[in-house]
Parts: structure tokens; C-alpha cells; sequence
């Protein structure tokens, strides 16, 4: 078995020492009848790496995979290209093999990279503070909704229709164990978002108020009005981004008085990966930082004056707190938070800026060209790298039907709100850098022949 | 073949004066291989960047008038600038890769290279979580074959693959014994952990809603069976037990605990960050149990990564499995897969608890793990355990006569050897030890934890570590333990030979700088 080093030689020596006749003495406490007599049955023998990679690579061939085909889908999950210099930064053993940095002596490299990450994600986000991690936005989003219910001892949550529906899912399940309160509707296929009918659930009971920007259908506004609302109620708004590239284009949450905001990070430097593992990002204003879930970094100076960095305000924490804890949070996110910075460092702010407006600008282009198709036309008067079309039939089925000719043309709202039947004609089409012109005639091609 | 050894001394002269470390000043204040890197934000700059665009189409934006008009100021590197500012900082970890990492409880396993390549194959790292269900059979299939291992492994008849970590899995056991409770009519409010769990245990019951108390434990370090009995009763929704628990040992009374809970109408849920010391020799199904979180970056070998990701799938009895979460994969009898999301909800399975994440789970530890258990097998996942047992019995009476071991002489340990601080002169403490062992080149132990120990310090060697590496780290473990005992002066201010010294926390946690700012805010700030 070649990753056990231990040889039959070696095990009787060792046996020896600790005076056991065989290995099963060591076993002893485990009842006999609930000990196994071999090797588990119905499960297969070990096998070498060649045997193990044909398995795998069957499996893996069995997907259509976004870069052979042209590829539209978004909706909280965006395909970049990450650079080649990211992976072999992850892949450095002394990054991919460490743990949490409880020995800040021997870990600064894994510190320093999350000093630098937390600073980079509150520059993006516009606000003072930002945390290492967490395991991804929908987990972000429900953790932020309980802060705001620590800091301000009420139970009500207003969430906007235009918040991802797997993320007011994530929420409607933890509250109805926690007792919150949650306003959520779906939305509705308008070119404006519900910032208007937000303004009237904000009440003196609210303890936030939940904005996806830019949200589930693409559409960008200016939140600046719900947070003077929320403000003048006493309660917070909570932004949520689930795709931070856009921050590079358009203003800040910070900027519009957000109090917290959280994060989808996975466009930058993590993939696609089917869903998962992602990385949560999290910042707020500087009051609030001692009410934060998840781990902090921060700075120091070591014995001999020199500048270091540890995990700091640990007393928020389970691992000291136990039942009185901010989150439950342990392990985050600490890779994809590596392959984020890497991603963040080599773009730089010129470089987030750039890659922002070619994804902003292919796709006005590629929605005027769809919106062109008879049978077809674009809702949103503005949006980012992602909008929402409305076509005259069901869409579910003509995505499916789609990618059954290698065309992945977008998430179906017929997929994402499966009992609202008002959006079943809507189709939700990201573009990014990575979208050919070739593959948006594709999508049009496709789109017309279903439509004729 | 004779070396050149002209003008080059390959031994060293008696005349040479050997300074004593850190007498010898270098200009940079770097010592060699040991290379202080500065801060991206002193360094890069905005305007300078390692990625090359193509233009951007000439068309009007329709950012709704919200276009970013103030600096963001987020510096940027080339690309020979990034990969050596990472590979510089890279260096200043410790490491698997680099040394033996006996961190208790975590599991600290070497992590199979084919794991990585294959997570990285396209058809599972460039796929969409929500590409219609036809296109991601092979995905699927992939989440279902690693499902069907779990059950068998575990003995459980259903497994929720969607938690992202141990704590989140924990969310997921608990979430659905509330569930449960709540599906009879049985409103009940507290859960039972014992003093020595994870911490994540009772935030994770407060985190769902519950109250928690404490179960005793007995002088060996177990569950207090009949404190236990006598606490249970109606108002106590379950229990969360680790076993083998955190002081290394196996709970001999699980079934009995198990009953006795059922009995009192509970449900048992357990902490499987430890099962590394049981997989392939013992079935949690066979314990009694009715949920238990598995880590993936533990047992299964995904990697750490600095503190995650992680993945943590969660076994469940029949007694549970109506209610575990969504969304997960079916397999007809065609051999289709399909994905049950919010669509079929109420379809077919109106009792889950509902989705506790976006999206499907790990998809990228499952590859990872599915790679692990199918190179080891079944025959192979039992030596795991078993090697790992053994390694950590050899470190316990190796060191039982120099260190207090408190529960050794009940008899074998599990995967994990636990000792205590008795006995060290002169005011050191375990935090001394371990910064003694830094400098001899390890990673410390798990430190004051479990809790129920003083000075705790919580050794877990793993299956992967040779003979000879085991024996290493046993002769500077004794040498370190030895040096706390004499009261060694100098073991107060270990680490010597890191690439920091010891840091200062207190300042940290009293004004934290939690971003980095511009040198003149620091120095607004120290006023």
C-alpha cells in the first residue's frame, strides 16, 4: 500500500515496545461484537494509481465540461479564467498541507497571505474590515443575518426577491430552527429591482435588511436609499455579491453605507468545481468587528519587535466561546481564500478593472445580439456580466434541449423557482472574458431554432 | 569519485570561530533561506498587473449610472513578482509535505498526489452546479459512488453529502434530530455534550437553537454512564458524543449509551472527526448512533489547506434519513442519476429539513476522497486504522514514563496519545513545550485541549508516518519534555529558530489591525 510506510517488521518491533501481542490488543475497549472480522465486504481492494485514474477519468469523461462548448450559465457560480500561476501557488505543499495557523511561529505564510486577503476583500467591498473566510456566500449570508440579530437584538430579517433563491433557501431553513423571522418574496419580471418595496417592510422590529447587488436577474441598484431606511430604523443592510469581479466596475456596497457585506469569492481563482469548494467572503464597518463569525488575522510584532501576524479576537470563537460563540464556523476556506488573493494580486486594481468592463462590455453586446431574436427580449435596462431574458416559451426545456447540442445557454428560472410559474419564460445568461463571439452566434443560432 | 575539495573546507577547521545564532547581523536582516517578505501593499502597485487583456468591445456601459469613480486601491504584481512573493511566504509554513504534524484531532495525514490530479480533471473542475442534470451524469455518479462508500464504511442506510466542513456537518446531524422531534410532537430543548468535546459540538447545538449542558465524565476519561442516565428524560433532545472521544479513547458503553438515550426518547448523534481510528474495523451503524459528521480532510485525506476547505458528509439512521437535507442524488433503475433539489421537494420528499447550502457540497473534496478510498480499499482503509492505532500506542509508551499520560493505564490508546503537564519545573507549561518543539523542527501537538486535562497536549502521529520518523519525533519530544522538567530557562522564549519569535497576542486582540493601512494611519492609530 504505497502511502502506509509501515512494514510487518516495523509493526512487531513497535508491538514489542508497547507490549500487545498483535494489534487487535490494542483494539480491546471496542466490543467484540461490534468489531469486524475482515476487511469490509461489498467495498473493493486497494489498487494502484493507474487503476484508480481509469475510474476517475471514466467519471470525469461523463460530464460536458464549460470550456468545450459554448457556456452561458452564472447564477451565483461564473466561469473566469484563472491565471496559470494560481494553481501552482496552491499547489505548493507548504500552503496545501498545512493547517490552520495555530502556530503562528511556523505559519506566517499562511497569516500574511490572509492579512492580505482580508484587506484586499474590504478595498472590493468598500468597507473597513473583512474576515478569513467562510465556507461560501449562501453560509455568508445566513451567518451575516445572525450578526445583525446580535447587534441589534431583534428578529426580523427583510430579504429582497432579488437575493439568489439556494441563498434565501439556505436562510428560510436555519430560521424556522432559530426562530427568525424572514420577509421573502420571489421576484418578478420587471427591468427594475424591488428597492421600492423594500423601503415599506423596513419597520422598527427589523434587524436587517438582505440586497443582492447585482442581483439573481442581473439588474445593478443604487441600494443608498434602503440603507438611510434601515439606518433610521436601527437596522442594517446587509449587501450581498455574488460576483465580485463586478466590484471593479461598479460602486461599492461600503460606498452606499452597506454595514455588512458578504460574498461569493469562487470568480476569482477557484472554478467552477460543480458548486463547491467555494469561498465566502465577509467585511463590515469597524463597530461591528467584535460580532464577526470566523476566523480574523491580524497584525502584530514578535519578541524581538519584528512585524508578524496571528488569529486574533479568538474569544468571538468556538474553540474558546463553545455554546456562547458568534458561529460555529471551524475550518473555512483557507485554499480557495489563497487562490482568491493570488488572483486578486496578479490583477491588481488596473488589471479587476479591465477584466470588469471587457465582461460588462461583452455582454451589452451579446444581449443586444439576443435580444435581436424574434420571440426573444432582454429585461434589464442595466446589469453587469449577466441578464436576465425573457423568451416566449418555457425555458427549462430549451435549455436542457440545448445542452443536448452541446450549447449551455444559461439558468432556466424554471430551475431555480420551480413553483413560480410567472418566471418559467425567463433565462438568466452570464458572459464573461472567457464567452467567444463565436459562442454567443452559437447560443443565437440555438435560441432562433428553437423559437422559429 | 574524489571530490574537489581544494579551497573549499567540506570539514570544519578547529580555528573557526563558530558565532553564537543571532550574533551575526546581515545587512538585511534575512539569514539565508530565511527571507522576510514584505506586504503586496508595500510593494505593488494599482497600475502594475500579471494579467493581459484583449480589448473590451467599444460600447456604451449600462452600469445604471453606479460606475466605480474612487480608487479601489488594490495593488497588483507581474506574474514573477506574485509567484515569488508566494513561493518566499510559502516557505515560512510548516507543513505534511515538510515534517511530521501530530496535531490531535485533526488528522494531519499525508495528502495522495493523484487526489489533486484528479480533482483537476475538466469534466469535474469545469463544470456548473447548475448545468441541466443530462450533462453532469459522470458528476453525479461521482457524488453517488462516494455516498455509497460512506454507507458502507459507516454501516447507515443514508448519508447528506451538501455540508462544507465537520461543523457545518454537525449543523446538518443536529438540524435533523430537531427535525425529528419536531415531526412527533416532541418539542424538547436541551442537548448533552460531554466537557471534552470539540467546541464546535455545543456552539453547533446553540447555533440550532438548543440549551447545553454538560455530560460528566469518569476518571478514565469516558462518558459517565450512569450520570448520563440520571440527567436524561424529557426535556433532552440527544446527545453529541466523539468516539473515539478527545482523550484518545474508544467509549466501550456507546451501544449502552445509545440505548439508554433512545430510551428516553433522544436521539445520539456523533462527532466523527475520530473515526480515522475506526474506519474499516468498526461500523458506527453498529454503535447505535443516529447521525455522524464525516471530515473528508481528516479520514479521507483532502488536504488542509491552511484551514479548509473541508467537507463533512453526514450518516444517518433510519431514524433520520427522512429529514436530512437537500439537494442529493438518486439513481434509477435505468441507471440515470438525478439530482433532487427544490423541483421535487414536495414531490417526493416533504420531510428533509431543507438545503443548508447553495449548490451540491464539496464536489472537489468528493473527487479527492473517492480517489483515497478507491486506492486503498477495503483491505487497505482497515491497516489505515490500524496503523494509526498502533503508531499512537508506540508514542505512548515511549513517552508514558517521562510525561504524564493520565487515562494510559486504563489501557490502549486510539489514534491519539494524551498527556499532561504534570511535573515541569520551574513555572514552564505545555505552550513552552510546544515552542521547543518548533525549533527542533515539528509542529506541536493539539495544547490545552481537551479540556478536561491540564496542560493537555494531544499527539496524533497517522498511518502515514514511518517508523523512523515516529522514533525521531520521540527522541526530540523526550528531549523537549526532559528540558520542561529540568526547568530549562531557555524553553520560555522557544521558539529560537522559527521565522518569527513568539508573538505578542495580547496587543493583537486589544487594538486589532485587521487590514492593512497606510503608514501614516498607523501612526494615527498608535496615538
Amino acid at each position: 500500500m504505497r502511502y502506509l510506510p509501515l512494514t510487518p517488521h516495523d509493526r512487531q518491533d513497535m508491538l514489542a515496545t508497547i507490549g500487545a501481542a498483535s494489534v487487535d490488543d490494542l483494539f480491546v475497549d471496542v466490543p467484540k461484537e461490534v468489531q469486524l472480522d475482515g476487511p469490509i465486504r461489498d467495498l473493493p481492494m486497494h489498487a494502484g494509481e493507474m487503476a484508480v485514474e481509469a475510474h476517475m477519468k471514466k467519471l470525469a469523461k461523463n460530464n460536458s465540461a464549460a470550456g468545450d462548448m459554448p457556456f452561458f450559465l452564472g447564477a451565483g457560480a461564473y466561469r473566469h479564467h484563472v491565471p496559470s500561476s494560481v494553481d501552482h501557488i496552491i499547489q505548493r505543499g507548504e500552503f496545501l498541507t498545512a493547517y490552520t495557523p495555530y502556530q503562528p511561529e511556523i505559519a506566517q505564510g499562511t497569516l500574511q497571505t490572509l492579512f492580505e486577503f482580508q484587506t484586499q476583500v474590504a478595498r472590493l467591498f468598500g468597507v473597513d474590515v473583512a474576515n478569513a473566510s467562510m465556507y461560501d456566500g449562501s453560509t455568508a449570508c445566513w451567518e451575516a443575518i445572525v450578526m445583525a440579530r446580535r447587534i441589534t437584538k431583534r428578529g426580523k430579517a427583510v430579504l429582497s426577491s432579488g437575493l439568489h433563491p439556494h441563498y434565501v433557501s439556505v436562510a428560510k431553513t436555519m430560521a424556522r430552527f432559530t426562530k427568525d423571522q424572514l420577509v421573502t418574496n420571489a421576484p418578478v419580471l420587471d427591468a427594475a429591482t424591488d428597492g421600492a418595496d423594500l423601503l415599506d417592510q423596513i419597520d422598527d422590529d427589523t434587524s436587517c435588511v438582505v440586497v443582492q447587488y447585482p442581483d439573481i436577474l442581473g439588474r445593478i441598484s443604487d441600494m443608498s436609499a434602503i440603507a438611510e431606511k434601515a439606518h433610521a430604523h436601527k437596522a442594517l443592510l446587509i449587501a450581498v455579491v455574488t460576483e465580485p469581479v463586478a466590484l471593479g466596475a461598479i460602486k461599492a456596497p461600503g460606498q452606499m453605507d452597506a454595514d455588512i457585506v458578504v460574498g461569493e469569492g469562487q470568480s476569482l481563482g477557484v472554478g467552477l468545481q460543480f458548486g463547491g469548494p467555494y469561498v465566502g467572503l465577509f467585511g463590515c464597518k469597524q463597530k461591528y468587528v467584535r460580532q464577526m463569525p470566523g476566523r480574523l488575522c491580524g497584525e502584530t510584532v514578535d519578541a524581538e519587535g519584528k512585524r508578524g501576524f496571528v488569529l486574533t479576537l479568538s474569544t468571538r470563537e468556538q474553540h474558546i466561546r463553545r455554546e456562547k460563540a458568534t458561529s460555529n464556523i471551524c475550518t473555512n476556506s483557507g485554499l480557495c481564500a489563497l487562490a482568491f488573493t493570488a488572483h486578486m494580486t496578479l490583477l491588481g486594481e488596473k488589471g479587476l478593472r479591465d477584466l470588469a468592463m471587457l465582461n460588462h462590455k461583452k455582454a451589452v453586446v451579446a444581449a443586444d445580439r439576443l435580444a435581436q431574436i424574434k420571440g426573444v427580449s432582454l429585461l434589464n435596462d442595466s446589469f453587469f456580466n449577466e441578464f436576465t431574458l425573457v423568451l416566449d416559451k418555457d425555458t427549462r426545456p430549451i435549455v436542457r434541449r440545448l445542452a443536448d447540442q452541446k450549447v449551455l445557454a444559461g439558468v432556466s428560472l424554471g430551475r431555480l423557482y420551480p413553483d413560480e410559474s410567472g418566471l418559467a419564460h425567463g433565462l438568466v445568461v452570464a458572459v464573461t472574458e472567457t464567452t467567444s463571439d463565436e459562442d454567443v452566434e452559437a447560443l443565437a443560432t440555438a435560441l432562433e431554432g428553437e423559437l422559429a | 569519485m574524489n571530490m574537489l575539495t581544494e579551497g573549499r573546507p567540506t570539514k570544519q577547521e578547529e580555528n573557526i570561530i563558530t558565532p553564537a545564532q543571532g550574533t551575526v547581523q546581515t545587512h538585511t536582516g534575512n539569514r539565508a533561506l530565511m527571507v522576510d517578505e514584505p506586504l503586496i501593499f508595500e510593494t505593488g502597485s494599482p497600475d502594475r498587473s500579471g494579467v493581459d487583456l484583449p480589448e473590451a468591445p467599444a460600447v456604451e456601459s449600462r452600469l445604471g449610472g453606479l460606475d466605480r469613480d474612487e480608487p479601489i486601491s488594490i495593488p497588483g504584481l507581474s506574474e514573477a513578482e506574485a509567484v515569488r512573493h508566494y513561493t518566499r511566504l510559502s516557505r515560512q509554513n510548516y507543513a505534511i509535505d515538510v515534517g511530521l504534524f501530530p496535531l490531535g484531532s485533526c488528522t494531519m495525514k499525508h495528502n495522495p498526489r493523484l487526489n489533486e490530479k484528479m480533482a483537476r480533471l475538466k469534466g469535474f473542475s469545469d463544470i456548473h452546479p447548475l448545468q441541466p442534470v443530462d450533462s453532469v451524469q459522470g458528476a453525479l455518479e461521482t457524488i453517488y459512488q462516494l455516498a455509497e462508500w460512506l454507507k458502507t464504511l459507516t454501516g447507515m442506510p443514508a448519508v447528506a453529502m451538501s455540508p462544507k466542513a465537520g461543523a457545518h456537518g454537525e449543523l446538518c446531524g443536529i438540524l435533523a434530530i430537531r427535525s425529528a422531534l419536531e415531526a412527533r410532537g416532541d418539542a424538547r430543548e436541551v442537548i448533552l455534550v460531554p466537557e471534552s468535546a470539540h467546541g464546535t459540538n455545543p456552539a453547533t447545538a446553540a447555533f440550532a437553537g438548543y440549551k447545553v449542558e454538560d455530560i460528566p465524565a469518569n476518571a478514565d476519561g469516558r462518558v459517565d454512564l450512569d450520570a448520563l442516565k440520571a440527567r436524561l428524560g424529557p426535556d433532552v433532545a440527544g446527545v453529541m458524543i466523539t468516539n473515539p472521544n478527545t482523550c484518545g479513547l474508544f467509549e466501550p458503553d456507546m451501544k449502552a449509551i445509545s440505548d439508554a438515550v433512545h430510551d428516553a426518547g433522544g436521539l445520539v448523534y456523533c462527532d466523527g472527526a475520530n473515526f480515522n481510528a475506526i474506519v474499516g474495523r468498526v461500523r458506527p451503524g453498529d454503535l447505535g448512533i443516529d447521525a455522524m459528521h464525516i471530515n473528508l480532510h481528516k479520514t479521507f485525506s483532502t488536504p488542509h489547506g491552511g484551514g479548509g476547505p473541508g467537507s463533512g458528509p453526514v450518516v444517518f439512521s433510519e431514524a433520520l434519513a427522512p429529514f436530512a437535507p437537500l439537494p442529493f442524488v438518486e439513481k434509477t433503475e435505468a441507471g440515470h442519476f438525478h439530482l433532487v433539489e427544490e423541483e421535487t421537494a414536495e414531490d417526493h420528499h416533504e420531510s428533509s429539513f431543507g438545503r443548508m447550502v447553495a449548490f451540491h457540497g464539496q464536489m472537489g473534496m468528493f473527487t479527492r476522497a473517492l480517489t483515497y478510498m478507491l486506492s486503498h480499499g477495503a483491505d487497505g482503509l482497515k491497516q489505515v486504522s490500524e496503523d494509526a492505532v498502533l503508531n499512537a500506542n508506540y508514542v505512548l509508551r515511549s513517552m508514558e514514563d517521562l510525561l504524564e499520560a493520565p487515562f494510559a493505564k486504563s489501557g490502549p490508546c486510539m489514534h491519539e496519545a494524551l498527556f499532561s503537564d504534570n511535573g515541569f519545573a520551574n513555572g514552564l507549561t505545555t505552550l513552552d513545550l510546544a515552542k521547543g518543539l518548533i525549533d527542533e523542527g515539528y509542529h506541536p501537538m493539539t495544547m490545552y485541549f481537551p479540556l478536561v486535562v491540564h496542560g493537555a497536549m494531544l499527539v496524533e502521529p497517522t498511518e502515514t508516518e514511518s517508523k523512523a520518523a515516529i522514533d525521531q519525533f520521540i527522541g526530540a519530544l523526550r528531549s523537549v519534555a526532559e528540558r520542561a522538567k529540568a526547568g530549562d530557562e531557555l524553553l520560555k522564549s522557544a521558539p529560537h529558530f522559527a521565522p518569527r519569535r513568539r508573538l505578542d497576542e495580547t496587543q493583537a486582540a486589544r487594538k486589532p489591525i485587521l487590514v492593512w493601512q497606510e503608514p501614516e494611519e498607523y501612526a494615527e492609530a498608535a496615538e
